[in-house]
């Protein structure tokens, strides 16, 4: 089969790998229909993940038709849609049985790298390097779905993919970083980064009652698209206005109750000594991640307020204020997203017209322009905000 | 890795060496002075017998005594840096002649080479002293997981011997045998087989197991695990600990080889194992991993793409 795999930091081939067979009882095959580039794919792209290999197949965010289960899969048979939660979980552990899926503490057979660098190990992902698990991931023609009985959830005939791809991650992933929150009725919620994540962080904090959503980015298309398609009610430019400085007026000096960290480790930020300073420490691995999103949502945060982290972070970051949050009764809530417990709800939404989460898409392409896919979404070519390969 | 034998000639070799040198340095200092370019004056010809002839000696004789020989390996591989040291500054001043700067380079290179051939030495010596000392003390092995299932369920996965290898890495098969007694069969290399046969020691129901080899067993060895319920009823904490005295010889050293250099790391790796077991069924696999957590594997992955047929 033709599979898209990272052969060294920003080289990506096409090429064909042998098609994959079931390893476990539980595993279901799925021929690959819409997957799609992910924002954290591009932190494997720009080589800041360790424990990446030549030959790895990428991908954590697919869909597709089912062609072949494990003997011990009841609940999937051939020929069924399916979405793929992008953590794999075996539902049967504390983590999972806690709805936690993306710590599922059975689903990783390398989590003694993880738990070296993290002191715990969180789950396995598709497509996500070795610490997380060695697996195979989506942007394939084919992929195998270990715990299919518990990972791949049925979605009925009728129903486009582009609605439904995004379950397996940005939109869950988007929507709990609003869920995380707590929000009440008159909240002002300020989201970092209008990627597709952030996108969707601002589009639930909306669904789930915010009075005020403000979208925080640099480039106009993203925000135009906050405003247009997921309902921003204010955004900052912060290559034009200071964003602690607007965040302070727009909230009458209060600041948000809640802020939102769709960013992550290859943050930027516009004050070029600052920039070097991460960039350099990051380089001579000092620090790997770039936090500065992060740690502007700190300060930007009203007191007693959540700042709820969702933009992938790898190891250490510095400059870390602490103080802040300590002495202002911040809660930091974080975690990569526990698809799980969060897909039937949100099909639901889908299904009643709450949302579409095709809005996200800008770029379409066949599995085989892969590369140059990674390459404008990186890059923001062509107001490049979601790309959706066909395999 | 070199061959025992191969070791035990490049030891003996420079042994040998070092007492011819060490004895020419004592008797002949001026005549080794000229050779290596240096100034042949009574300060040069003591230090030359005393501080090389004397330590080339009793390196060789501590070499060949074959007492501590990686100590007394370690202490030639200083002496030839300080060698090179002097010799370097020998071969570096402008002061001296042309002819005795060429004679020290001539001398740097061949203590260059003398130096490498004690390093390979040195090294091997302590990795076998190592491993002699780990086989004097014997290999243990502890590792602890909680399983998300009640305690008689886990009590009984783990009673059943014959259930244990297909967790632990280390292990071929257990067979139950009468008067709870069983057999147990480790994975060996080629040639040598790792059998014994157990016996329960001490068994109290849902609490603990303990279990150790027979008395006439080559493979002495016991093991001991034990359960306790998480508070809360969210499962079983499961504690273990393993330990084998193997014997000398070439049974020893496949026993060694069964837990590696880091027995804790693969008993806990065999736990993980065991939690995915009786929690999900099986042991999970990757591609990365398509034989499940292996210590070994995690070092030597295979990249995360369908392996073929």
């Amino acid at each position: 089969m033709q599979a898209n795999t990272w052969m060294g930091k920003t080289k990506l081939e096409v090429q064909e790998v042998p098609d994959p067979k079931i390893l476990n009882a539980r595993d279901a095959i799925v021929r690959v229909t819409s997957t799609a580039i992910c924002g954290s794919d591009l932190h494997l792209y720009n080589g800041f993940i360790p424990t990446m290999r030549k030959g790895d197949i990428l991908g954590h965010e697919f869909m597709g038709e089912v062609v072949e289960t494990g003997p011990a899969i009841t609940n999937l048979r051939i020929g069924d849609r399916v979405v793929v939660a992008f953590p794999i979980a075996c539902g049967a552990c504390g983590a999972c049985q806690r709805g936690l899926t993306s710590l599922c503490e059975n689903s990783n057979p390398n989590a003694r790298m993880a738990q070296m660098l993290m002191g715990h190990p969180p789950a396995g992902i598709f497509g996500y390097s070795h610490m997380l698990g060695g697996f195979a991931g989506g942007q394939a023609e084919y992929a195998r779905v270990p715990f299919a009985d518990v990972g791949a959830f049925k979605i009925e005939d009728g129903i486009p993919d582009e609605q439904v791809l995004f379950l397996s991650d940005i939109f869950p992933t988007g929507y709990m970083g609003a869920d995380m929150c707590d929000l009440s009725p008159g909240d002002v919620v300020a989201v970092w980064g209008a990627g597709p994540v952030g996108q969707f962080a601002v589009a639930s904090a909306r669904l789930l009652g915010a009075e005020r959503v403000i979208a925080i980015d640099r480039y106009p298309y993203r925000l135009r698209m906050a405003t247009e398609k997921a309902g921003a009610t204010d955004v900052i430019n912060y290559e034009q206005e200071p964003v602690l400085e607007t965040l302070d007026e727009l909230t009458a000096g209060r600041g948000p109750d809640a802020c939102i960290d769709a960013v992550g480790m290859e943050s930027h930020i516009d004050v070029a000594p600052l920039h070097a300073y991460d960039r350099t420490k990051q380089v001579v691995r000092a620090e790997t991640d770039r936090p500065h999103a992060l740690r502007e949502a700190i300060m930007a945060c009203a007191n007693g307020g959540v700042v709820s982290v969702i933009g992938v972070y790898g190891g250490l970051v510095d400059k870390f204020p602490m103080g802040s949050l300590m002495n202002r009764s911040l809660r930091l809530r974080a975690g990569q997203c526990h698809v799980h417990q969060y897909v039937p709800r949100l099909l639901a939404r889908i299904l009643a017209g709450e949302i579409d989460p095709s809005f996200v898409i800008t770029h379409r392409m066949p599995l085989e322009d892969a590369p140059r896919g990674y390459r404008m979404f990186r890059d923001k070519q062509d107001d490049c905000e979601k790309v959706v390969l066909t395999p | 890795m070199g061959g025992k034998d191969n070791t035990r000639r490049l030891v003996n070799g420079i042994g040998l060496f070092s007492l011819g040198l060490g004895t020419a340095q004592l008797v002949a200092p001026d005549a080794v002075n000229r050779m290596i370019g240096a100034e042949n004056g009574p300060r040069n010809r003591a230090l030359q017998r005393w501080l090389g002839g004397a330590r080339e000696v009793a390196a060789g004789v501590g070499i060949e005594s074959r007492r501590r020989p990686a100590a007394w390996m370690w202490t030639r591989v200083t002496g030839d840096l300080l060698d090179l040291g002097i010799l370097g500054a020998l071969a570096g001043s402008p002061t001296r002649p042309r002819e005795a700067r060429r004679r020290a380079v001539i001398g740097t290179t061949a203590v260059m080479g003398v130096l490498a051939a004690d390093l390979i030495a040195a090294r091997r010596l302590t990795r076998r002293g190592d491993e002699l000392a780990a086989r004097r003390k014997g290999i243990e092995a502890t590792g602890w997981i909680t399983v998300n299932r009640p305690v008689p369920e886990v009590f009984a996965f783990w009673q059943d011997f014959e259930n244990l290898p297909r967790f632990m890495a280390h292990l071929e098969s257990v067979r139950s045998l009468d008067g709870g007694r069983s057999r147990w069969q480790a994975a060996a290399p080629p040639g040598v087989e790792l059998v014994w046969e157990a016996e329960v020691s001490d068994q109290r129901i849902d609490e603990r197991i303990a279990w150790r080899s027979l008395a006439d067993s080559t493979v002495a060895n016991r093991g001991e695990v034990e359960f306790r319920p998480v508070p809360g009823g969210r499962g079983t904490e499961v504690r273990v600990r393993l330990r084998y005295d193997p014997p000398a010889g070439k049974l020893g050293a496949a026993v060694a080889k069964l837990f590696g250099e880091a027995p804790d790391q693969q008993i806990r790796d065999d736990l993980r194992r065991f939690k995915q077991v009786l929690e999900t069924g099986e042991v999970v696999r990757s591609e990365g991993s398509p034989e499940g957590t292996r210590t070994r594997r995690l070092v030597a992955q295979r990249p995360a793409q369908p392996a073929g047929s």
